[in-house]
This record gives C-alpha cells, sequence and structure tokens, in this order.
C-alpha cells in the first residue's frame, strides 16, 4: 500500500530560492498536504505551509502542483502514477514569503475596493423577504472559500504586475456580480465594475472557472453577466464578439 | 528590545473567527479603536468548518417555537449543567443576531413565504436551524468579515484610512497576556508568523475568541489552529476555566481514508433524513434512547419515519438525539462487531432521499465525500464514526458581560465555558458565537468607561519574559515538537477520550508529567521567518496546560454526563449536577483543582420544564425548593 514517492518542492524567499528534492513514503488515501506534513514531521521541520481545515472549506492551502493552481488537501495522490515526480511550488502570482507561503495581500486590498452590501435604508432587521428562486445566483458566488486560484490563474495579472493596479480579478469581479444580484442591494454596481475594477480586462478565457475548487462558473454565471449588464451603458468589445458567435452559431 | 513592534488599541481581539469577529464589530461600533489578531488569515477561520446552521428560535419554519423551548431545549442537551443564564440570554438573543446578518449582506435559503428557512437538528424541538445548504459556517464567518470591510470603507471615507478604527492583524500568534501592577489587563505580546518578529500590544480590555482545543487529540474534526491558546491565555494570567472534562465528540466523522480521518460530516445529514445502520443492516439507534429522553422519541421505524411529514403526530426518529448520545451508541456497535469495514457504522441518505435533492440539500458533503473517500453519497451509504469536536469547558465568565476574573479579559464562544453545560446542541455553537461576542464587544466597552484614563501600563519585566518563553524553543535540545505533539494527540484520544477510567485517566495525567518535562528539551531547527516548528513548539505549552484540565477534571467527576462518560461511573447523578470543576494555575504555575456549585436555575426558567422531567435531574432538595417556590408563586399570584 506504500511507497515512496519523490517529490519536488520549492524552498526560498522572497530573494530566492530552488528546487529541493525529496523521497517520501505516501500512504493509501492520502493527498498532497499529507506528503507535505510528512516533509515537516521527518526531514525539513521549518518548510513553511499554510493550511487550516484539510477538508478544501477554507482556501489556505492553495499552491501550485506540477505547474497547476491546485489546493494541496484536495490533491489526492492516487491521482499521480507511483514513478511520478511531483514539484510543489507557490503561487506564481503573488510575492513569496517563504517556501510555499505567498504574500496574498492584493486580494485583501481589492476585496476593501469592492463597495459593501447597500441595503434599503429602511429595513428593519427581521423584515428581510428574498425568494429562494432571487437569492440562489448570488449563493452560488458565497461557496468561495477565497482560495485566490482563480486570482493565481487569472493571466491578466498572473504575468503582468503592472495590470494589478488596475483589476479586481475574478474573485472579486464575482463578489461584484453577487452584490449587483442581490435582491436586496440598492447600489449600482456597473460604473465601477468597469471603471475601478477593471471588468474590460477580462477576455473570458475561462480559466478561473476551471480551477475553482468550489466548482463554480465564474466566468459564465458572474463575468458574462456582469459584463453583459455593464454593456448596457457602454460598448464593451469583448460581449460584442461574444454576441454575435453565439447568434452565429444558434 | 529593538526589534519590538508596539501598537495601542482601546480593545484587542483574539481569534478572528464568529465570536472574535462579532466582538470586534460591535467594539467598534461601540467607539472603540480595535484589532483583531487571528493565527490564519482573514476569513479562515475554523468557523468556516461549521456545517448545519445558526439555533434560533425565529419560528419560521413552525410557529409555536420560541425562546422558551430553545432554552429548554438547550439545557436538556447540556444535561442542566449549563450556566442557566447564559443559556437564556442565547435563546432569546439569537434571533436578533441572525436577522442582523441579512443587514450585512447574508444570503440563507428561504421558506416559501421568502424568510429564513429552518431545518430540523438533533436535540431541537422545531426546524430551528438558519443555514445555507451544508455551509453555514462559511456564509458566517464571510458575512463578518465584509461586515469588518465595510465598517472600514466607512473609516476610510471619514479619516483616509481603512485602518484607522478597526485593524485586522493576520498570521500573528499571541503568546501572553500582560497585566499591569494592579492586576487588570494591559496588553498582549505575541510574534508575526511570517516574520518571527515580536510585537507588542497596549490595550486595557481583550477579548479572548481563540475557539477549541481539539488538536490535542488524535481524531478530530478541528484544524491545527485550535491548540487551546485562549484556555492557556486565561489560566496564565490568572482567570479560571470551568467543566473542562465535557469534549464533544461529533458522531459522525469521516472514517476513511486515513488521511482524511475525523473531518466532519453534518449532523444535516440526520436531520434532512439520513439514518444510522450498522454492519447487520439494523437501525440501532432505537436501541440507544435514554431514560431522560424516552418520551420524545420514537420507538418504532414507521413513526420515526412519518416524523418528517407530520412532527405534530410522531416521535422524533433517534438519530436526531443529542450529539453525546449518538457519539457513544456508534462506540457500542463497534466495540462489540457490528461495525462497517473501516470501523464506523454507516450513514445512509442515498435510500432516503432522490439523488437530486442530496446533492442540493448537502453540496458540500456530497464534493468532500466524492472528492477525498470516492464515495458517491447519493448512491452508497457513508462510514462515519466519532470524532473530536468541541469543548463544552472554557474560561469562566459572567453571563451578561463575557467577563473573566481578571479585570479587563473577556471571552466569548467556544474558549468561554458554561454556557452549553456538559453537552452541546448541534446549532447553538454558531449563535452563541453572536451572541456572546457581541456581549463582549459591549462588555468590554462599558468597562473602559468606567475605566477613564487611568490605564494599566505595561511592565518591561514582562515584555522581558515573554520575549525569553518565545525564543526559548532555539535552543540546542533533541527533542521534536512535532513527535510530542503526536504522542499527545494519541495518548489523550486513547485514555481520556469518549470513554473514560479512573486507572487510564491516571495514566494519562503521568504521560503528561513525562510530556512536560520532555518539552523543557524541545528544539526546533531553522530561523524565526514562517517557521513551523517554532509556531508548534510554542502552540505546545497551551495543549499540554489544557490537556492537564481536562484529565484533572475527567478524573474528578465519578459520574457521566454529556461530554464526559466514566465506563467506571456510567450513571448521572443529580448530586453532580450541580457541581462544576474549577481549574486554576497557582503561584508555582500548577493545575489545581476545586468544586464550585453551578449558578442556580431561577425558579421561573424551572417552571418552563415539567416537574417529572426535573426529576430526572434535580436531587431531592432541590426538588423541595422548586415545590416551595412554586407554591410560594402562586399563592402571591393570588393574592395579587
Amino acid at each position: 500500500m506504500s511507497y515512496d514517492a519523490k517529490f519536488k518542492v520549492w524552498r526560498g524567499d522572497a530573494d530566492g530560492g530552488t528546487l529541493e528534492d525529496y523521497t517520501v513514503e505516501v500512504n493509501e488515501g492520502e493527498v498532497v498536504l499529507d506528503i507535505i506534513h510528512r516533509l515537516q514531521a521527518t526531514q525539513t521541520p521549518d518548510l513553511a505551509v499554510r493550511w487550516n481545515c484539510k477538508a478544501g472549506k477554507c482556501g489556505s492551502c492553495s499552491a501550485e502542483i506540477n505547474g497547476k493552481p491546485r489546493l494541496l488537501c484536495m490533491t489526492r495522490m492516487s491521482t499521480f502514477t507511483e514513478e511520478q515526480t511531483i514539484t510543489v511550488t507557490p503561487l506564481r502570482t503573488f510575492p513569496v514569503m517563504r517556501d510555499l507561503v505567498t504574500d496574498v495581500s492584493f486580494n485583501y486590498q481589492k476585496a476593501r475596493e469592492v463597495q459593501a452590501f447597500s441595503p434599503p435604508a429602511d429595513l428593519q432587521p427581521g423584515e428581510y423577504r428574498m425568494q429562494q428562486v432571487d437569492v440562489e445566483r448570488s449563493q452560488e458566488f458565497r461557496k468561495c472559500i477565497e482560495c485566490f486560484l482563480c486570482q493565481d490563474v487569472c493571466h491578466v495579472v498572473r504575468d503582468h504586475e503592472d495590470n494589478k493596479p488596475a483589476f479586481a480579478g475574478p474573485r472579486f469581479l464575482m463578489r461584484v456580480a453577487e452584490l449587483d444580484m442581490h435582491p436586496l442591494d440598492t447600489a449600482d454596481r456597473r460604473p465601477a465594475a468597469r471603471e475601478e475594477h477593471g471588468l474590460g480586462m477580462c477576455n473570458i478565457t475561462k480559466c478561473c472557472t476551471e480551477v475553482c475548487p468550489e466548482h463554480i462558473k465564474i466566468t459564465d454565471n458572474a463575468l458574462i453577466p456582469l459584463k453583459e449588464r455593464v454593456v448596457d451603458r457602454h460598448y464593451d468589445p469583448v460581449v460584442w464578439l461574444g454576441n454575435k458567435i453565439r447568434r452565429r452559431g444558434a | 528590545m529593538t526589534d519590538l513592534e508596539r501598537h495601542e488599541y482601546d480593545v484587542i481581539v483574539i481569534g478572528a473567527g464568529g465570536a472574535g469577529l462579532r466582538a470586534a464589530i460591535e467594539a467598534r461600533e461601540q467607539g472603540l479603536r480595535t484589532a483583531v489578531i487571528c493565527k490564519s488569515l482573514f476569513g479562515k477561520a475554523h468557523t468556516v468548518m461549521a456545517e448545519g446552521g445558526i439555533a434560533a428560535s425565529m419560528g419560521n419554519a413552525n410557529a409555536k417555537d420560541n425562546w422558551q423551548t430553545h432554552f429548554r431545549d438547550t439545557m436538556r442537551g447540556g444535561k442542566f449543567l449549563n450556566n442557566p443564564r447564559m443559556a437564556e440570554l442565547h435563546a432569546k438573543e439569537a434571533p436578533m443576531r441572525v436577522w442582523e446578518l441579512e443587514t450585512y449582506g447574508a444570503l440563507f435559503d428561504r421558506t416559501p413565504d421568502g424568510k429564513i428557512s429552518q431545518r430540523n437538528f438533533g436535540g431541537h424541538e422545531y426546524p430551528r436551524l438558519a443555514h445555507v445548504g451544508d455551509r453555514t459556517g462559511l456564509e458566517l464567518i464571510r458575512t463578518l468579515q465584509q461586515k469588518i470591510v465595510s465598517l472600514q470603507q466607512d473609516d476610510h471615507r471619514e479619516t483616509g484610512d481603512y485602518e484607522s478604527r478597526l485593524r485586522v492583524f493576520a498570521e500573528l500568534t499571541v503568546t501572553d497576556i500582560l497585566k499591569g501592577d494592579d492586576g487588570a489587563v494591559s496588553g498582549a505580546f505575541g510574534y508575526w508568523r511570517e516574520t518571527g518578529g515580536f510585537v507588542l500590544f497596549s490595550a486595557p480590555a481583550v477579548i479572548l475568541a481563540t475557539g477549541g482545543i481539539g488538536k490535542s487529540f488524535k481524531v478530530t474534526s478541528n484544524s491545527w489552529e485550535y491548540t487551546g491558546d485562549g484556555h492557556a491565555l486565561a489560566l496564565r494570567a490568572g482567570a479560571s476555566l470551568i467543566n473542562m472534562e465535557f469534549i464533544q465528540f461529533h458522531p459522525t466523522g469521516m472514517v476513511w481514508p486515513p488521511s482524511v480521518k475525523g473531518i466532519l460530516v453534518t449532523e444535516s445529514v440526520r436531520g434532512d433524513g439520513g439514518v444510522l445502520r450498522n454492519s447487520e443492516d439494523k437501525r440501532f439507534m432505537f436501541d440507544y434512547v435514554p431514560d431522560v429522553f424516552r418520551g420524545q422519541y420514537a420507538d418504532t421505524e414507521e413513526e420515526a419515519d412519518r416524523w418528517y411529514k407530520d412532527p405534530e403526530n410522531n416521535k422524533r426518529p433517534p438519530e436526531l438525539l443529542p450529539r453525546d448520545e449518538v457519539a457513544r451508541a456508534i462506540n457500542s456497535e463497534v466495540k462489540e462487531g457490528r461495525g462497517s469495514p473501516h470501523g464506523g457504522v454507516f450513514l445512509d441518505v442515498s435510500t432516503r432521499l432522490p439523488a437530486e435533492e442530496i446533492t442540493r440539500r448537502l453540496p458540500s458533503m456530497h464534493h468532500q465525500f466524492k472528492e477525498l473517500a470516492d464515495v458517491d453519497i447519493t448512491a452508497e451509504p457513508m462510514e462515519v464514526g466519532p470524532t473530536c469536536h468541541y469543548v463544552m469547558g472554557g474560561v469562566e465568565v459572567d453571563a451578561d458581560t463575557a467577563a473573566t476574573s481578571v479585570p479587563g479579559l473577556y471571552a466569548a464562544g467556544e474558549v468561554a465555558g458554561g454556557m452549553h453545560g456538559s453537552n452541546r446542541l448541534g446549532g447553538n455553537s454558531l449563535s452563541d458565537l453572536l451572541v456572546f461576542g457581541r456581549r463582549a464587544g459591549v462588555g468590554a466597552a462599558e468597562y473602559i468607561a468606567a475605566l477613564g484614563d487611568s490605564r494599566p501600563a505595561i511592565r518591561d519585566v514582562d515584555i522581558d519574559r515573554s520575549t525569553e518563553t518565545a525564543l526559548a524553543p532555539f535552543r540546542d535540545a533533541s527533542e521534536n515538537p512535532y513527535t510530542l505533539h503526536s504522542e499527545l494527540q494519541q495518548k489523550m484520544n486513547d485514555l481520556v477520550g469518549i470513554i473514560r477510567r479512573e486507572e487510564e485517566v491516571r495514566e494519562a495525567l503521568e504521560m503528561l508529567d513525562g510530556l512536560d518535562e520532555r518539552a523543557e528539551s524541545v528544539g526546533v531547527e531553522g530561523n524565526r521567518p514562517f517557521n513551523p516548528g517554532w509556531h508548534l513548539a510554542l502552540d505546545l505549552r497551551n495543549m499540554l496546560a489544557v490537556c492537564r484540565c481536562v484529565a484533572l477534571a475527567a478524573l474528578e467527576r465519578t459520574e457521566s454526563r454529556g461530554g464526559h462518560t466514566r465506563e467506571d461511573f456510567p450513571g448521572m447523578d443529580p448530586q453532580w449536577r450541580g457541581v462544576n470543576l474549577i481549574c486554576t494555575l497557582d503561584d508555582t504555575g500548577t493545575v489545581q483543582l476545586k468544586r464550585q456549585p453551578v449558578p442556580e436555575i431561577r425558579q421561573d426558567l424551572l417552571e418552563l420544564f415539567e416537574r417529572t422531567e426535573l426529576s430526572k435531574y434535580l436531587t431531592e432538595p432541590e426538588l423541595s425548593r422548586l415545590d416551595a417556590g412554586s407554591a410560594e408563586s402562586a399563592q402571591g399570584s393570588e393574592q395579587s
């Protein structure tokens, strides 16, 4: 049942680092995070990694496994062959702090820039009435565990540091969409989506949707509808093109 | 100290789960400059793991529900050892705390008339849990997190600085609470996990909201953060812990594969119709309804099944007994050889609900089993077994203000004790966090207002001592913190786990003596920046202190009640109902245990129960006092 796996783990800090080789025991049913923990307990007690719930619910243990953004706790070792070398590196889009831990403060800054929920001023606690069908759209986006894998993979910022100030990233554009679709939110979020959060920079390649561990349809259900709402006010070439293509296909 | 970073606040909240964030919101709204400190990133606290819901008697699903029935259920669940004032405040205030969340932007599942939907849960007489599928904890944490951001946006508009009144210090661990010359709180000392740099907070009030202690046990649903920090900080600051023997083993944790053993399977599975079966395909819970709950639970499968559709005319299925009962039942079934292949029992919802309904109501359970265990819960049963989930015991607090016995020190949420008595009902945790988190914020504000300008000063000698203690593990010593931790977890699980015996608990205490000694020579490699070995070495001293309290109290209480089961004293003893066990540290740092009466239950609260039910819990003298009191109040009402 057990075997020895070959791992390459990035070790280093802001000044640089390298991939280091390890051979480490793997048992049935384990996930990559188990192996990282075994490394800590037996070979490298100071290996830095973030984690919390180990059940895919908190979104702390984000990293890149063989180049793909993944949660360490939800990546089972059985998805690899016993011969395969597994490479674990920190999220590429954010500055490294140490080993697998990156500085994700970009995301917390972006969160602050999205105007908070704005309920009707005269509605008292206990008086909120909403239909299930109306809350479901936003509920899908509230499944987000803020692992920031979508932020990591998004090519608008992945290798373009200069785009960061003007672009909120899929997670926070989705937050704008969530509030926009909230049955009781009173704010008009369209101008900010375009002018402050950089919605126009998204060209719906769906990379974010592909890496979402919660399987939220970020592009189809949040970003495209938001673009369509914004386009009511402004021209967006991607939406225009998307509509053209869809119409032609139909 | 050249590398000491200093901050000054009115109030420091340690912990950023539900209780900590609700306390911080309240403190900030009361006008206090507030800091929230958390070991993890903001928004990752263990509250996200809560699945089922928030208990609050809003009466949306059954109009008969009210605070009195919620109070009754809570006291029954805790086997009448609860602090009755806490249980009362909790039941009364929970609905408003839930409605408030909607004003922050929470989106709960809805009833057909657009109100917050409420679901059934173990021990609750009516459908009472506000929920969002099975990810209610995530909704709670995100909602509170977003409310904090919203307050920061207000401050930004006013002052140009998001953090002028409310700042989150993420990935920072507090190692000591500091006190001034007069014994009142003066601040806190800690380190940034990222850099290892030390931080000193000056503040006259500290609110502990650090959660539980589950990481001291091998099989647990708790994350690495749950190392009993707040319990230990309070002890070392001179506060007392109560009821530490009461630990809740959630009946349904995953049992396979080994790497996910302990991860929670929500009680909603049973609330929504899931049933427990043994290897003989028998719904065994019918054999485990204890006397105190007879009459409230169904005797036959037919009646139990009818209850889901017609709760007015049928009794509840025994799968929905309080958690301690179900956990013990599963433990017995496995012990007697009727367990599942991997040492649990079967929890089946696949034959009870259509697949589509299961994925709608229990999406994260479906996801969790599919991804981690290759089990499709819409088509086959899950294997589940007990997992260490929650500590009922905690810091002794005043019910109304959440104040501890140390001036300026407050505690709310799981770290506080008393509210849940000997066993917590599912759903009562999230409501507890909100009700007492808010009350701690108010309590701290009142204390600070009364304090005026005379704030206790931090003593240099304390800074030196805290620094020295924190750096101690960087010594040339041979003990590995990971090894010590895993030994502690294994032994606590084996010796002070779900079923306890005198000789085993004594063995645990000896084991703790040995570990205490070895902890003196724990050495860590590497440097201070993000060094998990060092972090664990520091957390370890908290776990050791807390485990000693658990073991001492478990040895002392010679009865079985709620989350404390003594194989050698299997019965519940009314004499013990009135006794809280209190742990404090003496001058030499040794844990001392003493007995203290449970606060008396007010006459009007007692009268919410039938006398026949009370007679199962109370002693004869207590019952006579009750009768005398009832006669008096009856006479009083005749006269008026």
